[in-house]
C-alpha cells in the first residue's frame, strides 16, 4: 500500500455556502437536495433506498465503508443517492462476506462521492438552514460555473419522483403458494418490505407506480399495500386516488412512509415539507395504543399535518415521534386501514416495530 | 406511569475500596445515583467504606455511612433509618451486588420492609450461576460457547477431554475474571482447576470452549418499568475474544459491524435482558462474533448492573447512564425523561456517534516485580484513559498521547522496537505496549495478513495503522520549509502530535507549532451531544480535532469551532489522567472540589482530563469539559483558546504538576503555589538548604547521576540507604539497600529504566515511626488540617501504611515538632493552597523526609474523617478569594480514623506480597474506632510488632 494522495472537492449549497473536502477518486459533479442520516451502521441499505432518490446523503458516522458491500444487503437494484458527502472514506474494508469495496461499489453505480468534509458543520448548517439544494464536485476552480447549474436543480416541494423509481413492469415476490396474496404499489418500494411480508406467509405483486385499481384488484389480493418513497406527496394523484379506491371498499390497507402520506392525502389530510426532515436508525416512537415505545428507522422529507390528522373525525393518531410530537402513525377509525411514517421492515435499523407486519397479517385474516 | 410514589426514602450501596476491576467508575455511577435520586425530593442514604470517593462527600446524600460493606452495617443503617423504602445495589459494581444477596439471603431486606430496586435477585443469581444461565440462553435461543461447571477436580477433567483445549477457565462469584485463564494443555489445565476451585467462594468453575480470535462487543442496555428497552452504546474490542474486555483497547461505536449483523444482535440483547428478570435499570452484554463469513454471534456474559464499560458509554455518548438508570429504578418511564444534553428530546432513544472514542487500559506492571504480564482472561489494568476524534486514527492517536507513558503516540519519536524476533514475540504474548507494537511490526514491513494472524485483530484496524505508517512516510519526504498545508493538516486530522511530525521532518516541535499558526491549522472543538448535531446540544461537553474549511456566501473562510468562548474570568482544572498506583481516585476527588470552589468564586471553571472513569469529567460538573489528553499540546491550545486566568495544578497529582513548569514557561499563571516554589520542594538541594535555614533536621542525603557517584555517597552516609529516582509518585522505583552490592545493582536497574534521571540518596532512619501533616496556607498563616500515623514503622510507602487520624502514640513534644516544622516549611516555600510533609520520628525527633506543596493522597481521608470541605477552603485560597482567617475550623472525629490499604494481588499470583517503599496498593478504607482498646486496632498494631521484629 502507499499514500493516497487525492483531489480537491467541496459541497456547494444554493444560499452561496461552501464546505470544502476531497475526492475520492471518481471525477464529476452531482446535483440534489442536501440531507443527512445519522445511523452509525447500514450504509449500504441508505444508499440504495429509492426514498433517497435525488438527495445528496450527509452521513454523520465518522467512517464509511469499513464493511465494504454484500450483494445481498440491498434495498434496490442500485445505488439511489445522488451523491455522498461523508467524513472518513474507508478505502479498505473488513468482513469475510463482503463481495466488494465501497469505492468500487459507487464506481459500478457511476455516483460521486466526497469525503473529508466537515460533515458535522455540514450537518449543523443544516440543520438551522434547513434542507436545500446543492452540488458537490471536483471542479473546485469553476464554483461560478457550479452555482449557475446548481440554479437550475428543481426545488423537492411539489417534485414527483416515485415515477423515477418505480418498477416500469409488475413483478412478484415470495411463493405463490403462499397463503396471503398482497397488491404493493411501488412508488419506490424497498426489498426488505417484500422480504418481510414474505416470511409472513404472502406472496406479492408489485405494481408500477400509476396503476388503477382495476389493475392491483386483478391479482385478488388479500390486502394492498402503499410503499415508501421519494419526493413530495402531492403530485402522486394516482396513487391518492387508488388509496380512495381501497379506503371506500374497506380492504384491507397498510402503508408505510410515502404511502403513510398518500393514505393521509386521501383521507383531506395535506402534507408539509418538514425544515429537515427524519433520518437516522435512532428516531423514538411512542405507540399510543399500547404506550410502548419503539426505536424506529426514519427516513423521510415531508410529514403529514397534524392538526388536521386530530380534527378528522374517521382517522385516529395510533403513534407519535416522541422527539418532536409529528404524526408517526395512523389508523382509520371505520376502514381496515392503517399506517406509519417511518419504516418497519428497517434495514437499516432497528426491528422494534415488525409487529406491524403481522398486524397487517391480521388485518387481512379478520377482513 | 412516572415515579412509584411508595419510595421515598434510598439506600444506596457503593463498591468499597479501589481494586483492579472495580475502580473509581463506581464513584462516578454512585454519585450520578444520588444527584438524581434527590433531583426527584428522594431521600438518600450511602454506604461505602473508600473516603476518597466524591460520593461519600456529606453534601452528596442525606446521610452517609463510612462503614465497611457488610450486613452488620446494613441492619445498623436500617434501624437507624427505618423510614428506608427500597435499596438500590446497581450502582456498587459486584460487591454491591454481592452485598445485596448475602442480605436477602439473611433475610434482612425483607425484616426491614426494605424493596430492592434497579434489579432483582432472582437476575443477580441467573447471571451468575453460569449453568443456569446457559440453560435460560438455550430456552430462548441464544447461543453460547460450549460450557460446562466442575465443582471438583474430577469433574473438572471429564469436560476437558470433552472439549478439547484449548479451553477457559473461570472461578465462579469473582471480580473482574479473578481466577481466570486460557489452558492449552493439561498440565496447565490441572493448575488453573485448582486455583479456580480454591479462588471461588462456592468452590466452583466455568469451563468454556476457548473462543480465542472470535470479535467481541459489548451493548449497553437501558430498560424501563414498561418494558422499553433502548441501547445506549455499542463498543467493539479491537482486541479480539482471548483479553478480558478491561484489558482490551475497545472503540465506539463499532467499527466493523454490518447493520444486518449488529440489528441480530441488537434483538439477541434486549431478549436476554428480558429474559433474565422483570426489572427497571441498566444491563451490560457482552457478545462474540465469529471472524468468518457466518458471522455467528454468541452470548458472553450479561451484567444487571452499570459497569465500567457503562461508565464509558456514558462518556462515549453523553448519555448519562448511571443519572437515567436511578430515575427508572424509582418507576420512571424512558419516554417520560428527557436527553440530559439535548433538552429537548427524548430519553427514550438510542444516542449516534459522529466522532470516534478510543479506550485503552492503564497497566502499572512495574509495581509488580515478577508479575506476569501477559494478558489474559483475567484484568491486570488498574486505570484507563479514552480519546475523542473524528477518526479512529485521530483518536488512537489522543489516547495514546494521555496514557502518560512518556509516548507521544504511535510511532515517529525513535521509541519503537527494531526486532523481528521480539515484535512476533510481543505481538504473540500481549501486554501494555502491544498497540504501539502494532505500529513498528508494520514499520519493519512484516505483511498484515501475518500480524492479523498471529494477533487476530480485524484487518480493519491494521489497515488504518498501515495507513498511519504510509503518512508518516510521505510526511519525511518533506523539510519544515517544503510541507504544504493539505499533507501538514492530514497529519493533524490523523491525530500525529506536534512532537512526531518534528521527528519526522527533522525539526523543533515549536517550528512545527508554528507554521500550522501560519498555514492556520488550528484545533477546533466539537461537541459531544448524543445525536450527531441533528439537534441543539445545551451540555458544554468538548473534544479537539482538526477540520477542512467551510466558506460563507459572502467569502470568509474557516474551520467550524464550537466552543465558544465567554467573557466571564476562568480558570481551569488540571486532571490527573489515567487511574494508577499512587495517583488514584482521590485526585479526582481533588479536582472536582477544585472545580465546584472556583465556580463558587465566580468563575467559569474549564476542567481538562482524559479518564472516563472519574466524576471530573462527568458533563454536570464544571462548565466546560474538555475530554482531551493531559498532555501539552492539548493543553495549550485549549489555553490558548480560553485565556483563563490560571491553571489550578496543585489538585491533579503528579500528572497536573509535572506541567507546571511549562505553564510557567510559557508565561501562563499558575494558581496558588508558583512554580519555583514546587520546584524548590521537588529540589532537594534547595530544600535542604531551606530546611537548614529554619533549623529543621532531615535524614542525612546526598544526590547521584552515576552508580560511582552513588557509591561514593554510600561512604558518606552509612547504611541503610534509601535510594528513589527524583520527580516521581507512589514511590516508583524506591528501595532500601543495605550494603554496597544491593546499592550499585538498584543504580543500575535504575538508570537503565529512567534514564537521565538524577537519583536521591537519604540515610534511612530505621526503626523511625512514620507520620504525616496536610496543611493549608495563605503565605501568611496556616492551618494544619491533620495529622497522621503510621502504624507500621518507616520504610513502608505512606499510601501502603494503615495510618491513624488523630495520631495514636505521638507525645506532646514531638506534635510540637510536627505542627512547628510544617508551619515554618508552609510558609518558607511560600505556600498558596495544600502542602502534605512526610515525617520520620526517632527518639523524640521529628525529621522531615520530603515536602509536597500540593493536595495529597490524604487530604480526601482527612476531609472525610473531619467532616469539613478542606479542598473547597484551600482553591478558595489559591485563588485568592479567601483567606485561612476567613474559615470556621471546625472538625470533628470522636475517636479515631484508620485508613486501611487495599492491595490487588490476587490478580498477580506470583508476586512477592512483601511491602516496601514502593507503593502498591490501589485503593484505601476507612474505620472509625472509639478507642484504642479496638480490635481491628490491636489487630493492626500487633502485627506491627512483627514488622518490627523482623
Amino acid at each position: 500500500m502507499k499514500y493516497n494522495k487525492r483531489e480537491k472537492a467541496l459541497i456547494l449549497l444554493a444560499d452561496g455556502t461552501i464546505f470544502y473536502g476531497k475526492s475520492i477518486g471518481k471525477k464529476g459533479t452531482a446535483f440534489g437536495e442536501v440531507c443527512f442520516n445519522t445511523g452509525t451502521t447500514g450504509y449500504q441499505e441508505i444508499f440504495t433506498d429509492p426514498s433517497y432518490f435525488g438527495q445528496l446523503m450527509v452521513t454523520t458516522n465518522a467512517h464509511i465503508g469499513n464493511y465494504g458491500t454484500l450483494s445481498e444487503e440491498v434495498e434496490s437494484n442500485s445505488i439511489k443517492i445522488s451523491g455522498l458527502i461523508c467524513k472518513n472514506f474507508s478505502f479498505n474494508y473488513s468482513r469475510p462476506a463482503a463481495d466488494d469495496s465501497l469505492e468500487n461499489f459507487f464506481e459500478k453505480n457511476n455516483v460521486l462521492a466526497i469525503s473529508d468534509v466537515d460533515t458535522r458543520a455540514l450537518v449543523s448548517y443544516i440543520r438551522d438552514n434547513g434542507a436545500m439544494n446543492a452540488v458537490i464536485s471536483t471542479e473546485v476552480d469553476n464554483i461560478e460555473d457550479l452555482k449557475k447549474q446548481l440554479a437550475d436543480v428543481p426545488n423537492m416541494n411539489g417534485l414527483e419522483l416515485a415515477s423515477k423509481v418505480s418498477t416500469k413492469e409488475p413483478y412478484y415476490f415470495g411463493n405463490e403458494n403462499a397463503t396471503y396474496k398482497i397488491a404493493a404499489l411501488d412508488i419506490g418500494i424497498k426489498t426488505n418490505i417484500l422480504r418481510n411480508l414474505a416470511k409472513r406467509d404472502a406472496y406479492i405483486k408489485v405494481f408500477p407506480y400509476n396503476s388503477t385499481f382495476e389493475e392491483l384488484e386483478a391479482f385478488k389480493p388479500d390486502g394492498y399495500f402503499l410503499s415508501n418513497g421519494p419526493g413530495d406527496p402531492e403530485p402522486l394523484v394516482e396513487a391518492q386516488n387508488l388509496a380512495k379506491e381501497i379506503i371506500k371498499r374497506n380492504l384491507p390497507l397498510f402503508g408505510i412512509c410515502l404511502g403513510h402520506q398518500v393514505i393521509a392525502l386521501a383521507n383531506g389530510i395535506s402534507t408539509y415539507k418538514m425544515h429537515h426532515g427524519h433520518r437516522g436508525i435512532n428516531h423514538p416512537v411512542k405507540n399510543l395504543i399500547t404506550g410502548k415505545g419503539e426505536i424506529t428507522s426514519q427516513n423521510h422529507g415531508f410529514a403529514i399535518n397534524r392538526e388536521e390528522t386530530e380534527n378528522h373525525p374517521d382517522i385516529e393518531i395510533t403513534h407519535l415521534h416522541l422527539n418532536d410530537d409529528t404524526v408517526a402513525g395512523i389508523k382509520m377509525k371505520s376502514k381496515n386501514c392503517f399506517s406509519v411514517q417511518y419504516h418497519p421492515e428497517a434495514s437499516p435499523g432497528p426491528h422494534d416495530s415488525s409487529y406491524l407486519f403481522d398486524q397487517f397479517i391480521e388485518n387481512i385474516k379478520n377482513k | 406511569m412516572p415515579k412509584n410514589k411508595n419510595i421515598s426514602s434510598v439506600l444506596i450501596i457503593g463498591s468499597g475500596p479501589i481494586i483492579i476491576g472495580q475502580a473509581c467508575e463506581f464513584d462516578y455511577s454512585g454519585s450520578q445515583a444520588l444527584r438524581s435520586l434527590r433531583e426527584e425530593g428522594i431521600e438518600t442514604i450511602l454506604i461505602n467504606s473508600n473516603p476518597a470517593t466524591i460520593m461519600t462527600d456529606p453534601k452528596m446524600a442525606d446521610h452517609v455511612y463510612l462503614l465497611p460493606l457488610n450486613t452488620k452495617s446494613i441492619v445498623k443503617i436500617l434501624k437507624e433509618h427505618p423510614q428506608i423504602d427500597a435499596v438500590l445495589p446497581t450502582m456498587g459494581g459486584q460487591t454491591a451486588l454481592n452485598l445485596c444477596i448475602e442480605a436477602d439471603e439473611k433475610g434482612i431486606w425483607e425484616d426491614f420492609g426494605v424493596k430492592i430496586i434497579g434489579v432483582n435477585i432472582d437476575a443477580i443469581n441467573i447471571t451468575e450461576d453460569r449453568e443456569k444461565f446457559r440453560e435460560l440462553m438455550l430456552k430462548i435461543g441464544v447461543g453460547m460457547a460450549p460450557q460446562a461447571t466442575a465443582t471438583s477436580f474430577l469433574k473438572g477433567k471429564e469436560i476437558a477431554q470433552e472439549f478439547g483445549f484449548p479451553l477457559c477457565i473461570r472461578a465462579s462469584f469473582t471480580l473482574g475474571g479473578a481466577g481466570a485463564s486460557i489452558v492449552y494443555n493439561e498440565e496447565e489445565f490441572d493448575e488453573a482447576l485448582t486455583r479456580g476451585l480454591e479462588i471461588s467462594p462456592i468452590h466452583e468453575v466455568m469451563i468454556d470452549k476457548a473462543m480465542m480470535g472470535w470479535k467481541e462487543y459489548e451493548l449497553e442496555l437501558l430498560r424501563d418499568k414498561n418494558d422499553n428497552v433502548v441501547i445506549i452504546c455499542t463498543i467493539e474490542n479491537m482486541d479480539p475474544m482471548g483479553i478480558h474486555t478491561g484489558d482490551s483497547i475497545t472503540v465506539a461505536p463499532a467499527m466493523t459491524l454490518s447493520d444486518s449483523t449488529f440489528q441480530k444482535m441488537r434483538d439477541m440483547a434486549i431478549l436476554m435482558m428480558r429474559s433474565i428478570g422483570d426489572f427497571a435499570g441498566g444491563c451490560n452484554v457482552q457478545f462474540a462474533v465469529s471472524p468468518d463469513e457466518e458471522e455467528e454471534i454468541i452470548a458472553i456474559e450479561i451484567n444487571p448492573r452499570v459497569s465500567r464499560s457503562s461508565a464509558l458509554a456514558s462518556k462515549a455518548t453523553g448519555y448519562p447512564i448511571a443519572k437515567i438508570a436511578a430515575k427508572l429504578a424509582i418507576g420512571y418511564h424512558l419516554d417520560e425523561l428527557e436527553n440530559q444534553i439535548t433538552k429537548s428530546t427524548s430519553a427514550l432513544f438510542e444516542p449516534t456517534l459522529d466522532y470516534v472514542i478510543v479506550k485503552i487500559p492503564r497497566w502499572n506492571f512495574d509495581k509488580f516485580e515478577g508479575s506476569d504480564r501477559t494478558l489474559g482472561l483475567q484484568m491486570k489494568a488498574v486505570g484507563e484513559v479514552m480519546a475523542i476524534g473524528r477518526s479512529f486514527q485521530e483518536a488512537l492517536h489522543k489516547a495514546t498521547q494521555s496514557l502518560e507513558i512518556k509516548r507521544n503516540g504511535l510511532g515517529a519519536d525513535g521509541k519503537g522496537y527494531k526486532d523481528y524476533d521480539q515484535i512476533i514475540e510481543k505481538l504473540t504474548y500481549a501486554s501494555w505496549d502491544r498497540v504501539f507494537v502494532i505500529y513498528d511490526a508494520i514499520q519493519m514491513g512484516i505483511p498484515l495478513s501475518r500480524i492479523h494472524e498471529i494477533t487476530k485483530i480485524d484487518m480493519w484496524f491494521l489497515k488504518q495503522y498501515e495507513e498511519l505508517y504510509m503518512l508518516e512516510k510521505e510526511i519525511s519526504t518533506f523539510t519544515i520549509d517544503t510541507i504544504d498545508r493539505d499533507l501538514l493538516l492530514e497529519a493533524k486530522q490523523k491525530g500525529y502530535g506536534d512532537r512526531q511530525i518534528a521527528h519526522m521532518l527533522n525539526c523543533l516541535e515549536s517550528e512545527v507549532y508554528n507554521k500550522r499558526d501560519e498555514l492556520k491549522i488550528n484545533r477546533v472543538y466539537k461537541l459531544v451531544d448524543t445525536c450527531a448535531a441533528e439537534f441543539k446540544a445545551q451540555t458544554p461537553y468538548y473534544y479537539s480535532t482538526f477540520e477542512n474549511e467551510l466558506e460563507t456566501a459572502d467569502g470568509k473562510l474557516y474551520s467550524d469551532n464550537e466552543s465558544v468562548v465567554s467573557d466571564k474570568k476562568k480558570i481551569i482544572v488540571l486532571g490527573s489522567g489515567p487511574n494508577r498506583i499512587g495517583q488514584g481516585i482521590e485526585f479526582d476527588y481533588c479536582c472536582v472540589h477544585g472545580v465546584l470552589a472556583s465556580a463558587e468564586c465566580g468563575y467559569e471553571t474549564i476542567m481538562i482530563n482524559c479518564n472516563p472513569e472519574t466524576v471530573s469529567t462527568d458533563f454536570d460538573i464544571a462548565d466546560k469539559l474538555y475530554f482531551e489528553p493531559v498532555f501539552w499540546e492539548h493543553i495549550y491550545d485549549i489555553i490558548r483558546h480560553e485565556k483563563p486566568e490560571g491553571v489550578i495544578v496543585q489538585l491533579g497529582g503528579q500528572t497536573a504538576l509535572k506541567l507546571a513548569e511549562k505553564l510557567d514557561r510559557y508565561g501562563i499563571k499558575i494558581i496558588g503555589t508558583t512554580y519555583q516554589s514546587l520546584d524548590l520542594a521537588e529540589d532537594r538541594g534547595s530544600f535542604s538548604t531551606l530546611l537548614k535555614e529554619n533549623n529543621i533536621p532531615y535524614p542525612e542525603f546526598d544526590t547521584a547521576e552515576t552508580a560511582d557517584e552513588a557509591l561514593a555517597v554510600a561512604d558518606k552516609l552509612d547504611f541503610p540507604i534509601l535510594v528513589r529516582p527524583s520527580y516521581v509518585l507512589g514511590g516508583q522505583g524506591m528501595k532500601i539497600v543495605i550494603n554496597k552490592k544491593e546499592l550499585e545493582e538498584h543504580v543500575v536497574d535504575l538508570l537503565r529504566k529512567i534514564p537521565n534521571n538524577k537519583l536521591l540518596l537519604d540515610h534511612y532512619l530505621d526503626g523511625a515511626i512514620e507520620a504525616e501533616a496536610d496543611a493549608i496556607c495563605d503565605g501568611e498563616n496556616v492551618y494544619i488540617i491533620g495529622i497522621m500515623e503510621h502504624i507500621e514503622p518507616c520504610g513502608i510507602h505512606s499510601g501502603d501504611s494503615n495510618a491513624t487520624l488523630p495520631p495514636f502514640n505521638l507525645g506532646d513534644l514531638v506534635l510540637e515538632q510536627i505542627k512547628d516544622h510544617t508551619k515554618k516549611i508552609a510558609l518558607a516555600l511560600n505556600t498558596v493552597g495544600l502542602i502534605n510533609i512526610q515525617f520520620a520520628i526517632k527518639d523524640d525527633k521529628v525529621y522531615i523526609i520530603e515536602a509536597n506543596p500540593r493536595a495529597s493522597r490524604t487530604v480526601p481521608f482527612i476531609a472525610k474523617a473531619y467532616g469539613e470541605p478542606y479542598v473547597n477552603y484551600a482553591t478558595k485560597i489559591m485563588l485568592g478569594d479567601k483567606k485561612v482567617t476567613d474559615f470556621d475550623f471546625n472538625p470533628k472525629l470522636e475517636g479515631y480514623a484508620i485508613k486501611q490499604p487495599v492491595f490487588s494481588f490476587n490478580k498477580f499470583p506470583n508476586v512477592n506480597k512483601k511491602l516496601g517503599p514502593e507503593m502498591k496498593s490501589t485503593g484505601e478504607s476507612i474505620l472509625f474506632i472509639d478507642s484504642l482498646k479496638d480490635d481491628e486496632f490491636y489487630n493492626l498494631y500487633s502485627r506491627r510488632k512483627m514488622y518490627l521484629s523482623k
